[in-house]
């Protein structure tokens, strides 16, 4: 959801540009993407639209709904929380 | 916001799920051009391109079903696959499935046909402002021949009633009603008719809280004797009347009187039966005009009327109760010498109303439950046959992944599509039965009122998915357990069926058959006690003799002297036509109730002691030709005569039993009895008379006669015409006569006697019959069941019996073999069914009528029966078995 924060994208681009983000560090094979957006599409979180895409194709674009984003809002703050806790934990040690 | 984004989505996902699905795939079409040309851009060759692509996108089908999985409404898309798959197995073996069809609509319309009777009858709640705060109150004798029975609820006194309502408060009101019959008079050229009419005390209607639809409800100052107002039910207001309303405030003639019609109650309001066509308040039957004195208000004696009581907020049942009982033991005690009871007893309002149908309605209940278990029980073992023959298929899924809950789905779905079918059918075949059933049942207390609704279609849906369950279930877990992919090894060279699965369906079969000699135990013993109650002796003529009531209004017949010459001209007029053999003039007939009885006193006996049971003997009329007429033979003594009547009238004839128990070794004629209720003068006993029997299935009772020529204005008599044929043919010259002499003169119950025990036995014969039917139904189904099975396993086990063959082992002893193995769970079944019986037969102990529960003869012939059937069942495939070619046998392997 995060990646597509910013301005809607289509299904490709937002594979590659998690594996930018991420450094090549996340190697998901990116057919799992799919359910995952399906999944936030049926939730009412993203919402998605079929446009002219910069190759003159049709591509479906996938857009932050206002409740996706204050969800988003939430999980981060919940991430950042669980994951701050885990790297004390792992500092600590 | 986001909850109707969810609804839309859900819309389209619901209604848009081709083009959702030709979407995805151009979506990730689209990802892997876009992939492949970023690929091509790479450097790559095109080919390359396409694995790398592939290679780093993962399985393009699995994605798409990943995806669909999350899409909502995913369950509905199992299903609809499930159902699809079910169709196709179901449609594929197309006799099992109308068997297995046919048997639930069977089973499940005869149990959908009973609950609708059985909640109109006994479950659905009475039109009244909280009924559940209504109850009945009887009187209540503690002396041991009233309790002989275990049903001891009398009718309660008016004197009774009024001390209870004035001296007790226990109760938020206490109301009353009695039974009354009036002639309604022609107002516009209709005949006229005999009413049966309820007299109810004016607080009766706020106390149950029913409105009238027109006009209003008595008012306190109407419940007074010589008052003349009614009120009509809906269904008299619609038949009588049109349904004109100018009627209210209007009069009517009941019995010669004028009398305001002041209301008209609802059509919901059928109370207490349907035969109750018209009310008119309690206190108006007394006093001048009417045929009882304004003192009957007052007896303790006389018991005859019905009280209800409204439970006060706050109040136990229990101890507003024990107030009542104060007051009632209290007279008890003021009158030693009168039938008054000690206590009083509470009953439920609607177990009051449902009367005797309860016991017979929850025996058919059960009945219809037995069959269902034993339909259920079948298609189950339908389904675990078929469940063997799919053995290898079941074995290939589970091991290419299907889940285990995923073929158990799928085997309850086809369980559930064949109930569903079943249930359809079988409603549609009980809105049929229904009808049949309350038009077959004249004992049924709202009769008119039986109708299938929500309530009914709800209770059938239940049952069809616990049949579906019950069937399923047991079948899916068998065929789908572990050991199923043993059969994956196993060649196709096993000689013997899976132990385990041949275990469970045979004992399926021991319950199915143990079930079945219950209900053919049950239907045995009510089918034997209907056969003796047809032959009973009711002690006279019961061929060709017509039966019909009149009653002669006191306003017009004053005098005992018109009375007199209105009956003996009818009975002069009647004997004399061609083809009667005889005709009498009585009260109630032979067969047709108890009708009324009173206490009495031999003057030449010491009097009874306080406490002792008081002598009690039904009474009746009769005209001097009554017993010639109706053939019942005199045994001591004289019949009446012409003289008994006037300063002579006091007249007694009394029958054997009254006799035997109340002058042992004596000789009653000469002897005086004294009737309290008909004044102080004694009566002197003429004659003894042989015995009848005032309902079939009764013992005879005491019963004095009294000369009909005391000439009484408003009493209910029945004339009786025995002839030489068949005797309704006789009933127009018959009401042709009595018209010529009183044109007003309604007739009312013109049957025969025949129809008249036919009406006491109508259920019992109905009863057995029904019974019956779902008896042999449940046999049936129990062979085919038996059947099927050997079936099955004589096909599963043909090799071991060709090597048998083979290695030398004689026909008959095969035979044997297969035999024993289809009457093992066959016999077992039937000692457990013996075993049930014995309960069951003490549950119905009550309805058998001179038969012992345990009756040898009836159980030997269920068992002979049964094992005939199941023998003839075991036959067919025993000898097919054993008729293998041992050849052959070995050689298809």
């Amino acid at each position: 959801m995060r990646t597509i924060q910013l301005e809607p994208m289509h299904g490709w681009a937002i594979a590659k540009r998690i594996q930018q983000v991420s450094r090549e560090v996340l190697q998901v094979q990116q057919g799992s993407l799919y359910p995952a957006l399906h999944r936030l599409e049926q939730q009412g979180w993203i919402k998605a639209k079929w446009a002219e895409s910069e190759t003159g194709r049709q591509a479906k674009f996938y857009t932050l709904t206002a409740a996706g984003r204050t969800q988003l809002e939430a999980e981060t703050a919940n991430w950042n929380r669980l994951s701050a806790a885990i790297n004390m934990v792992v500092s600590e040690a | 916001m986001r909850f109707a984004a969810r609804i839309w989505m859900a819309v389209k996902m619901l209604f848009g799920r081709g083009r959702a699905a030709a979407r995805l795939d151009d979506e990730l079409r689209d990802h892997m051009e876009r992939q492949v040309a970023e690929n091509v851009a790479a450097g790559m060759s095109a080919e390359a391109a396409r694995f790398a692509a592939l290679r780093e996108f993962g399985n393009p089908a699995l994605v798409r079903d990943e995806v669909r999985a999350a899409w909502s409404w995913n369950w509905l898309e199992v299903v609809l696959r499930d159902v699809r798959y079910g169709v196709r197995t179901l449609t594929r073996s197309r006799g099992f499935s109308l068997i297995a069809i046919a048997v639930m609509a069977l089973c499940i319309g005869a149990a959908t046909s009973l609950f609708t009777v059985v909640r109109s009858v006994l479950l659905r709640p009475l039109p009244f402002r909280d009924p559940d705060q209504l109850t009945m109150v009887y009187e209540h004798f503690r002396d041991a021949a009233s309790n002989k029975e275990g049903f001891n609820y009398n009718s309660v006194a008016p004197g009774d009633y009024y001390d209870w309502r004035s001296k007790t408060n226990g109760f938020e009101d206490m109301a009353a009603y009695a039974w009354w019959d009036f002639n309604l008079s022609s107002q516009s050229g209709e005949l006229p008719e005999a009413v049966t009419a309820q007299a109810g005390t004016w607080n009766l209607f706020p106390l149950l809280g029913v409105q009238p639809v027109y006009g209003r409800t008595f008012t306190e100052a109407e419940d007074q004797p010589g008052a003349r107002v009614a009120m009509l039910t809906w269904s008299l207001f619609e038949r009588r009347f049109g349904g004109d309303r100018s009627i209210v405030g209007n009069t009517i003639r009941l019995n010669g009187n004028p009398y305001t019609v002041v209301g008209i109650l609802p059509p919901s309001f059928v109370y207490p039966t349907t035969a109750a066509q018209l009310w008119v308040p309690f206190a108006s039957l007394y006093g001048a005009g009417m045929p009882l004195g304004p003192e009957w208000l007052h007896f303790h004696d006389r018991h005859y009327i019905h009280v209800v009581a409204r439970m006060k907020p706050g109040v136990s049942l229990a101890s507003a109760i024990s107030q009542v009982e104060a007051v009632q033991y209290q007279l008890h005690v003021q009158n030693p010498m009168a039938p008054v009871a000690e206590d009083v007893a509470p009953r439920d309002i609607n177990e009051d109303m449902a009367r005797d149908v309860k016991k017979p309605l929850l025996l058919l209940m059960a009945a219809v439950g037995c069959m269902l278990l034993i339909g259920c029980l079948n298609v189950a073992n339908l389904l675990v046959a078929r469940g063997a023959a799919r053995q290898k298929e079941m074995a290939i899924r589970g091991a290419l992944g299907a889940r285990r809950l995923t073929l158990i789905r799928e085997q309850l779905t086809e369980s559930l599509l064949i109930c569903i079918a079943g249930g359809v059918a079988g409603v549609l075949l009980s809105l049929l039965a229904t009808k049949w059933l309350s038009s077959q049942w004249k004992d049924l207390p709202s009769a008119a009122d039986v109708h299938v609704d929500g309530t009914v279609l709800l209770f059938s849906c239940g049952l069809v998915f616990a049949a579906a369950l019950l069937a399923g279930v047991l079948p899916a877990l068998s065929s789908t357990g572990k050991a199923v992919f043993a059969a994956l090894q196993a060649s196709s060279r096993t000689t013997g069926g899976s132990v385990s699965r041949t275990t469970l369906r045979k004992t399926l079969l021991t319950v199915e058959i143990a079930v079945t000699v219950v209900l053919l135990i049950a239907a045995g013993l009510l089918l034997k006690s209907f056969m003796r109650l047809r032959t009973v002796n009711l002690g006279c003529a019961t061929d060709n003799v017509l039966t019909l009531g009149y009653s002669l209004p006191s306003k017009k017949y004053d005098t005992p002297e018109k009375v007199n010459a209105f009956n003996e001209a009818l009975l002069q007029r009647v004997r004399a036509l061609p083809g009667v053999l005889g005709a009498g003039l009585g009260g109630v007939v032979p067969g047709a109730g108890p009708g009324s009885d009173d206490i009495f006193h031999v003057v030449e006996h010491p009097p009874v002691r306080p406490g002792d049971t008081l002598p009690d003997a039904q009474v009746r009329r009769a005209d001097p030709g009554y017993f010639t007429g109706l053939q019942i033979p005199l045994l001591e003594g004289r019949f009446f005569l012409r003289q008994d009547r006037g300063d002579q009238q006091n007249r007694a004839i009394i029958n054997r039993t009254l006799a035997d128990k109340f002058f042992p070794g004596e000789n009653p004629i000469g002897k005086h009895v004294i009737i309290p209720v008909y004044g102080p003068a004694p009566f002197e006993i003429v004659g003894v008379v042989g015995d009848t029997l005032y309902k079939v299935n009764e013992p005879p009772f005491p019963t004095m006669y009294f000369p009909l020529l005391a000439g009484l204005g408003d009493f209910a008599q029945t004339f009786s015409v025995r002839t030489v044929a068949d005797p309704l043919t006789f009933s127009s010259t018959i009401q042709k006569q009595i018209a010529a002499l009183d044109r007003e003169l309604p007739v009312s119950d013109v049957s025969t006697m025949q129809q008249i025990i036919g009406n006491s036995l109508g259920n019992q014969s109905f009863l057995s019959t029904l019974v019956l039917a779902f008896a042999a139904l449940s046999l049936l189904l129990a062979s085919v069941g038996l059947y099927g099975v050997l079936s099955y396993l004589a096909t599963q086990r043909r090799t071991e019996i060709g090597i048998r063959i083979a290695l030398g082992a004689k026909r008959e002893q095969v035979l044997r073999l297969m035999l024993l193995d289809g009457l093992r769970p066959a016999l077992l079944g039937l000692v457990l069914g013996l075993a049930a019986s014995v309960g069951a037969a003490q549950w119905i102990r009550a309805m058998l009528y001179g038969a012992p529960p345990v009756d040898g003869w009836v159980f030997a012939g269920v068992s002979g029966t049964l094992l005939a059937v199941s023998a003839v069942a075991c036959l067919v495939p025993a000898w097919r078995a054993s008729r293998v070619d041992p050849m052959q046998a070995l050689r298809t392997e």
